[in-house]
């Protein structure tokens, strides 16, 4: 043990050498026995049994951790009092382990079963404060059991814990990122928590974790819209940042006329300079095409983009600096042109605060002022430099005030540079000249006022001051030399005084380059310069040569023997830079016989026209980093910096906005039965603790169920902790998991899991049974707050109910990986279409009567669908024969591609209903492609194919070429998992991509299987309960015969019919594609058109959506 | 986000290190004391310093440099922004926030720090819950804690943290019900050489204190808000009442915060308190320079100009000066060469004035900059702009709250070009 802690001392000895303020020098051993010593009566007065004593030696030990000292060799001593009753105690021990135990790991785990109990505790901020302790302790060994309690606590009933498990998340993604899948699992929940408190630490973990999953957002954007208000600013900040990589890959550019105006000003410019760039010209202008089209149009914005733009603009009004610049730099990116304006009497503001703010305000006012002068024009004055402020600002106002010249305001901007250039402060001065400079560049008016101004200022006493003038003239004189010979005789007097290396050096190039100006000075000054040549700095020396090699060629007369000897002179010189320069121009400029060819050109080579600089702001360009960013202001790629994305292409992108759509659609337009079941859970928070009140209305076998149905719920029973708020929560959905129990064919896991779930319960219910009744109370407040919040504000209301639904629908799917709504108002919207598209059908089937490959008659019991139409025809009503009841109507077709929007190609496509023979889990999906244009189409193929999890798709052949006018099939498989989730894909043709979507109606995603009587009734049998779907229906007066009843089943859906005896009723049987779930549809018809619709199947939701579309079929 | 916190005195000593992930040794503040020696003055220390694997952000508050190392991607003035809480929390906390107060509570820096940030996310930084969290040392609280061995941290868990208003603490109890709310204005503007203003606007705030029992919810309306051009709130304002009726509408933290800032639309002309008479000149050739400085009210109404106080910094040639005041007293340093001459109340029957002579350096030329004069004031019981506060309403609770409004003018950078 003395060992031990002596070696540890000599640790802590030779960490502290570095410092000597607080360092002990090792060899005098009186200061370091003391140390040792003193360390020795801390651990005494932590072994005692006095808090006060305690207490004491805690505060001492934090003050030198404070410091910096290394206090490791306490570890031990300090460990035991982690369980210590004393509150401040048990917190600087909580300070000490955090900092320690990465280099104590084992004694550190000591600690962690106090931790654990923690986390159980009834009191919320216990078990937050435990998380919060356990998931700081940086220690591998016990990544397993931060992953369980992060799991836990983000589904504990408690915001507060939750807030605290996002917060962990990022702990544990740094201590250990291979657990990065089981996160974002716990992200993806918790980004559906609907309360403020979560919401910002959700985000930042998001950011940290995996701010690549931008699809975890969709769902809960519009929620983060309405939320954000009320978010604390931290998490503000961290949520606007997202939001704005988020609105930049999903909507489109809001300048986008614009945009295409300018990029088509740049193309003339360009232009026309050579033949090569007019092939890609022509490429350009087919590209532009479609945004011209969306030009006609009028843009208008995504309704979600101008509720992002809506819902952040009051944030501008914060305190926070960093908020207020989060919302700038969100509506710099992303607000149309006319509407940016409003940020900037936000951004002057902050001008009024720190000076570091300022600092970073001004980097970001200085790019903006770039791109939107206009918008800071009106603030000029704000800008205006007090002699007070530090340089960095002075710089960076100077900078804002150079963007911001024009003709009208440059006399004002000028007369403020003329009070500046007499500051104090050199530095300012320089940069100043500099200002004054590019202010000359850029508005031709004021630069004869400009240059005279700086030749003054040659003659002022400071030198830098003059050498930056000298070196700003010079680029200007460089813009119209003849005018200005004058100017160049004076500065070429300058050389016998100036210093500056810089200087000097620009003065020698003025007038080499322009000797033509000052024939007679050019040579006196290289004769001057000759002399001093030894003693000047390398880029003088080198301008030397460079004015000796011009004169020598314009006026070699009298210089010959000079720049004979000025060559000589670098010959010798020190820098190789120099001596080769001197080698380089003597075998270009004197003629021998070696060097024939380049010397005749050496006049060419010297005295070519030079192109004047451009004086351009550092701060150009530097928009493509986010601003506001980090790297931003240090203009330079930071770590973990995520790239701004460019707006999606011009062309509209239906497929990005439908996954938006299709978010809230579905929800609104539930078959009733399902909407009340949706309301029943609405009701409640899904964190609430209401066994009580949902119990009864499910049966026991559901209960079980939910318990093993849940993922997260396996892991926690394993430790025999399951908590029962989480069994409630997944108790609300149970009627859906329970088919997925089946789907999965968990029934053995379950009973094997059932015993430990009903252990765990006992043994809390009474804790448990306390806690509800608090839990309940506190519930109701917060109730009744969201209530009043949504009575503020219908439109937040009615997007949260819509996210709830999402949110539930989330989690159903997350376990399924698969969706299953399907907005059942679009095939309704669409059957309007429906009748002008089956003529072209039909059509296209006299023109080809075996489009696909696969629709071989042998192996399918239709052939195609012109062969099922004469069937259908040829059927009499009574006769219905089982095996070739099929849609009797022709098939519904879908628009994928409008002839506007695809430049001519046309594409449509429907369900061909035939097997696919290349994989029998997939729906053929039969697509018509019709080129509308003059122009030929060539190589049409699909790519970057978007499905969600579990999908898959068999693309169809590439289509080499689809002449003028002609149409042509093809046939595609799909696997859609048994879901209503489209299929995403870009159509690619030779010349142009189209986003397009293939989203199939629940009808279609079955396949026909033919069943007896007996063996119907007795599968029915099995599919009771909360599989079968019951609903009275009143027929439409036109379809109340038995045949129009099959005819209109059949085309809803693609079932076979079941032979029956009684002619009230009629069967219907088929399966689903993927999982072959059977779905049996039976419809009962009884007097004056009343009927009875029935629908059993294992998939819930399948069922509960073949009912809506049935019902709509059979009813109008 | 944030990594770790080294506090640094004016000294260049590292006193203070606070780290929320693993630890960052205190060598990378080498790059911090080397881009302090690069620059001229203290506040000319970047903000923000790239080093190899750090990037180190920093605030210069009461002479002090709070570090912040950062190891990726965040918007910096998050971590600006942050740092000031930080500053305005143990200014809050111990009265002032210098080296030895942080010093002397170096356990409670910890552990506000320790509250305020997790794993470098802030988490609490509003003052009400921290305040419950642990409690602020008086003198009389450190005394009977070494006696009774009690604690500064809050026994009661705070439940600050968990309300719909999170800046304001359940249960709070008072005898007497107040609530005070100063408007303060400061003008800032620049003068030229001739006496006409070059720029001018007036930026104001509302500061409150505000001790009531239980939930009050209170309603401030003002007689002419047009003036209001950009404001901004402190989070308990409710934002839309505001854009809609132009009345402030809030559930007030508990004691002292700010309510509101506001600057007054540029449309509006500046009214500027005071002009300065000048002649400040130095003659070539001789080494000695005439100084001569009168002040006198303008556009006061009424009200008197309280507290002035004229600074200048004089050119470096400059090696004394030998003035001879009207009223106050002036200094000067010759190392900074700062002028400063504190002149009191201004009396318009008799204007104060600063008159002599600069000796400067013998031989050196005349110096070519002209020093810029600044000037601070005071003007109570008055509000430039002429905003009023119409009328405060409490609304929630049944007691009457003793109210009381106070109107204040002040410089804010106000500066005179000769």
């Amino acid at each position: 043990m003395s060992a031990n802690s002596a070696f540890n001392d000599e640790k802590g000895g030779s960490s502290s050498v570095g410092e000597p303020e607080y360092g002990h020098d090792p060899a005098s051993g009186g200061i370091f026995s003391s140390d040792y010593k003193r360390h020795d009566d801390l651990k005494e007065m932590l072994d005692s049994n006095k808090d006060s004593l305690k207490l004491e030696a805690m505060k001492r030990i934090v003050a030198m951790i404070a410091r910096g000292k290394n206090t490791s060799d306490l570890f031990p001593a300090v460990v035991k009092n982690v369980a210590c009753k004393n509150i401040e105690v048990k917190k600087l021990v909580y300070v000490y382990l955090v900092r320690y135990a990465e280099e104590q790991q084992d004694l550190a785990l000591l600690s962690i079963s106090t931790f654990q109990r923690g986390l159980k505790d009834p009191n919320q901020l216990i078990r937050a404060s435990a998380l919060r302790v356990l998931s700081s302790i940086r220690v591998t060994i016990i990544v397993p059991i931060m992953m369980l309690a992060i799991k836990e606590a983000a589904s504990d009933m408690s915001p507060y814990v939750r807030k605290t498990a996002a917060h962990a998340i990022p702990k544990l993604y740094s201590l250990d990122p291979e657990q990065k899948d089981q996160l974002i699992e716990v992200i993806e929940k918790l980004l559906a928590d609907k309360t403020t408190l979560v919401a910002g630490s959700v985000v930042m973990a998001f950011e940290e974790v995996c701010p690549e999953r931008i699809d975890l957002i969709h769902k809960n954007y519009r929620k983060l819209c309405n939320l954000l208000i009320d978010v604390e600013e931290w998490g503000q900040v961290v949520i606007i940042n997202m939001l704005t990589r988020y609105a930049r890959t999903q909507f489109l550019n809001p300048n986008m006329n614009e945009s295409l105006l300018e990029e088509g000003s740049d193309k003339t410019f360009y232009g026309s300079d050579e033949d090569e760039d007019e092939e890609e010209e022509e490429e350009k202008d087919k590209k532009a095409e479609a945004p011209a089209m969306a030009k006609r149009k009028p843009y208008v914005m995504d309704p979600d983009h101008r509720l992002l733009l809506r819902n952040t603009k009051p944030l501008l009004q914060s305190r926070n600096a960093a908020v207020v610049m989060a919302v700038a730099q969100l509506y710099f990116h992303l607000a149309p042109k006319a509407e940016v304006g409003v940020i900037a009497k936000a951004l002057v503001r902050l001008l009024r605060s720190h000076s570091e703010v300022q600092y970073v305000v001004l980097q970001n006012v200085a790019t903006m002022s770039i791109k939107r002068r206009g918008m800071f024009e009106p603030y000029l004055k704000s800008f205006y430099i007090r002699s007070t402020d530090p340089t960095q600002i002075k710089v960076l106002k100077l900078e804002v005030l150079t963007n911001l010249a024009n003709e009208t305001n440059i006399s004002t901007i000028l007369r403020e540079f003329q009070t500046y250039i007499k500051s104090m402060d050199k530095d300012f001065v320089a940069a100043t000249i500099q200002a004054i400079g590019r202010c000359a560049t850029n508005i031709g008016e004021v630069r004869d006022t400009c240059l005279n101004g700086l030749v003054q200022l040659l003659s002022n006493r400071d030198e830098l001051v003059v050498a930056e003038s000298v070196v700003v003239i010079k680029k200007l004189l460089q813009m119209q030399p003849e005018k200005h010979s004058d100017i160049i005789k004076h500065m070429a007097k300058l050389t016998d005084n100036i210093q500056v290396p810089m200087a000097r050096a620009s003065i020698l190039w003025l007038i080499g380059e322009y000797c033509e100006h000052v024939p007679k000075i050019a040579p006196d000054v290289l004769r001057k310069m000759a002399k001093s040549f030894t003693n000047e700095e390398d880029i003088v020396k080198l301008q030397i040569i460079n004015l000796a090699a011009k004169l020598y060629l314009t006026n070699s007369k009298q210089t010959k023997l000079l720049t004979q000897y000025v060559l000589n002179l670098a010959k010798y010189d020190q820098n190789y830079d120099i001596r080769d320069r001197a080698r380089f121009i003597r075998q270009l400029i004197v003629p021998t016989e070696k060097s024939g060819a380049l010397s005749k050109y050496a006049k060419k080579l010297f005295l070519a026209l030079k192109p004047a600089p451009v004086l351009e702001s550092p701060f150009k360009d530097r928009d493509h980093f986010q601003l506001g960013s980090l790297s931003h202001l240090l203009n330079a790629k930071a770590g973990g910096y995520q790239e701004l994305p460019d707006w999606p292409e011009a062309a509209p992108d239906p497929s990005v906005r439908n996954v938006e759509v299709k978010d809230s659609v579905p929800e609104w337009t539930k078959c009733s039965s399902r909407e009340k079941r949706k309301e029943k859970k609405v009701e409640k928070p899904f964190y609430s603790d209401s066994e009580g009140e949902s119990g009864p209305t499910e049966s026991a076998d559901s209960e079980s169920d939910s318990a093993s149905g849940s993922e997260s719920g396996s892991g926690i029973e394993e430790s025999g902790s399951g908590s029962e708020s989480e069994e409630s929560e997944e108790g609300s959905e149970s009627e859906e998991e329970e088919e997925e129990e089946k789907e999965k064919d968990k029934k053995k896991k379950k009973k094997e899991l059932k015993k430990p779930v009903q252990e765990s319960e006992s043994e809390q219910s009474s804790e448990e049974e306390e806690r509800k009744h608090e839990r309940k109370s506190k519930q109701r407040k917060s109730e009744s707050e969201s209530e009043s919040d949504e009575e503020e504000d219908s439109e937040s209301e009615s997007s949260q109910t819509e996210s709830e639904d999402s949110e539930s629908e989330a989690e159903v799917k997350k376990k399924k990986k698969a969706a299953e709504s399907k907005p059942p108002s679009k095939p309704v919207k669409k059957d309007n279409k429906k009748e002008k598209k089956e003529m072209s059908l039909l059509d296209l089937d006299d023109f080809e009567p075996a489009p696909s490959p696969q629709a071989t008659p042998v192996n399918s019991f239709l052939s195609n669908s012109l062969a099922t139409d004469l069937e259908g025809l040829s059927l009499s009503d009574a006769v219905l024969s089982p095996a070739t009841i099929s849609p009797s109507s022709a098939l519904k077709s879908y628009e994928m591609l409008h002839r506007i929007t695809g430049e001519g190609l046309s594409v449509e496509y429907c369900f061909s209903r035939q097997p696919f023979s290349p994989d029998a889990n997939m729906v053929a999906v039969q697509m018509q492609f019709t080129n509308n244009a003059t122009s030929d189409t060539k190589n049409l193929h699909m790519e970057d194919v978007k499905l969600q999890s579990g999908m898959r798709v068999k693309e169809f052949p590439e289509i080499e070429l689809l002449p003028a006018g002609e149409m042509v099939t093809a046939v595609m498989g799909i696997d859609f998992c048994d879901s209503t989730q489209a299929a995403n894909f870009q159509l690619c043709t030779h010349t142009r991509k189209f986003f397009v979507s293939i989203q199939p109606p629940v009808g279609e995603l079955m396949r026909p299987v033919f069943l007896t009587e007996n063996e119907f009734k007795k599968e029915q049998g099995q599919l009771m309960g909360m599989n079968e779907i019951t609903e009275k229906i009143t027929l439409d007066v036109k379809c109340r015969n038995e045949h129009s009843i099959v005819q209109r089943v059949i085309t809803a859906a693609n079932l076979s019919r079941v032979p029956c005896g009684s002619d009230k009723e009629c069967r219907f049987a088929g399966r689903t594609v993927t999982s072959s779930s059977l779905v049996l549809v039976t419809v009962a018809t009884k007097e004056e058109g009343a009927a009875k619709l029935t629908i059993n199947c294992e998939k819930m939701v399948i069922g509960t959506m073949l009912v809506k579309d049935i019902l709509l079929a059979l009813t109008q | 986000m944030i990594h770790s916190l080294f506090l640094i005195n004016a000294s260049g000593d590292i006193f203070l290190e606070k780290h929320w992930k693993s630890v960052v040794s205190r060598s990378v503040c080498d790059y911090f004391f080397e881009a302090q020696e690069r620059a001229t003055e203290p506040e000319n220390v970047p903000p923000v310093i790239p080093t190899p694997h750090h990037y180190l952000i920093s605030v210069l508050r009461h002479r002090i440099y709070f570090v912040a190392v950062i190891q990726s991607e965040v918007p910096p003035l998050f971590v600006i922004e942050f740092l000031h809480r930080v500053v305005d929390t143990f200014q809050d906390y111990f009265g002032v926030c210098t080296e030895a107060a942080i010093k002397d509570n170096v356990v409670v820096v910890y552990e506000l720090l320790e509250e305020m940030l997790d794993n470098g996310f802030p988490l609490a930084t509003e003052s009400n819950i921290l305040k419950e969290l642990i409690k602020p040392p008086t003198i009389l609280r450190t005394m009977v804690n070494t006696i009774t061995g009690s604690t500064n941290v809050g026994e009661q868990l705070p439940t600050g943290q968990l309300s719909v208003v999170p800046w304001r603490r359940t249960g709070v109890k008072y005898t007497n019900n107040e609530a005070y709310f100063d408007v303060v204005e400061e003008i800032d503007a620049i003068i030229d050489k001739s006496g006409s203003t070059i720029t001018a606007e007036i930026q104001g705030v509302i500061d409150a204190c505000v001790k009531l029992t239980g939930m009050p919810d209170l309603t401030l309306s003002f007689m002419n808000p047009r003036l209001l051009d950009d404001v901004s709130f402190h989070p308990c304002v409710r934002f839309k009442r505001w854009e809609a009726e132009r009345i402030l509408s809030f559930i007030p933290p508990d004691g002292n915060f700010r309510l509101l800032s506001y600057h007054v639309s540029s449309q509006n002309l500046v009214a500027i308190p005071v002009y300065i008479k000048h002649n400040i000149t130095f003659r070539e050739g001789s080494s000695q320079g005439r100084f001569d400085l009168t002040l006198g009210p303008k556009q006061t109404m009424g009200k008197a100009v309280e507290s002035v106080l004229v600074s200048s910094q004089l050119p470096r040639g400059v090696l004394n000066a030998n003035l001879n005041p009207s009223q106050g007293t002036y200094t000067f340093d010759p190392v900074t060469k700062m002028l400063s001459w504190d002149v009191g109340k201004i009396n318009p029957q008799k204007l104060p004035s600063l008159k002599g002579t600069m000796s400067l350096q013998a031989g050196a030329s005349k110096p070519d900059e002209n020093p810029t004069i600044n000037i601070q004031l005071k003007i109570q019981q008055m509000a430039i702009s002429g905003l009023k506060v119409n009328r405060l309403d409490m609304y929630g609770e049944k007691y009457k709250p003793f109210k009381g409004i106070k109107y204040m003018t002040k410089a804010g950078k106000f500066q005179v070009r000769t």
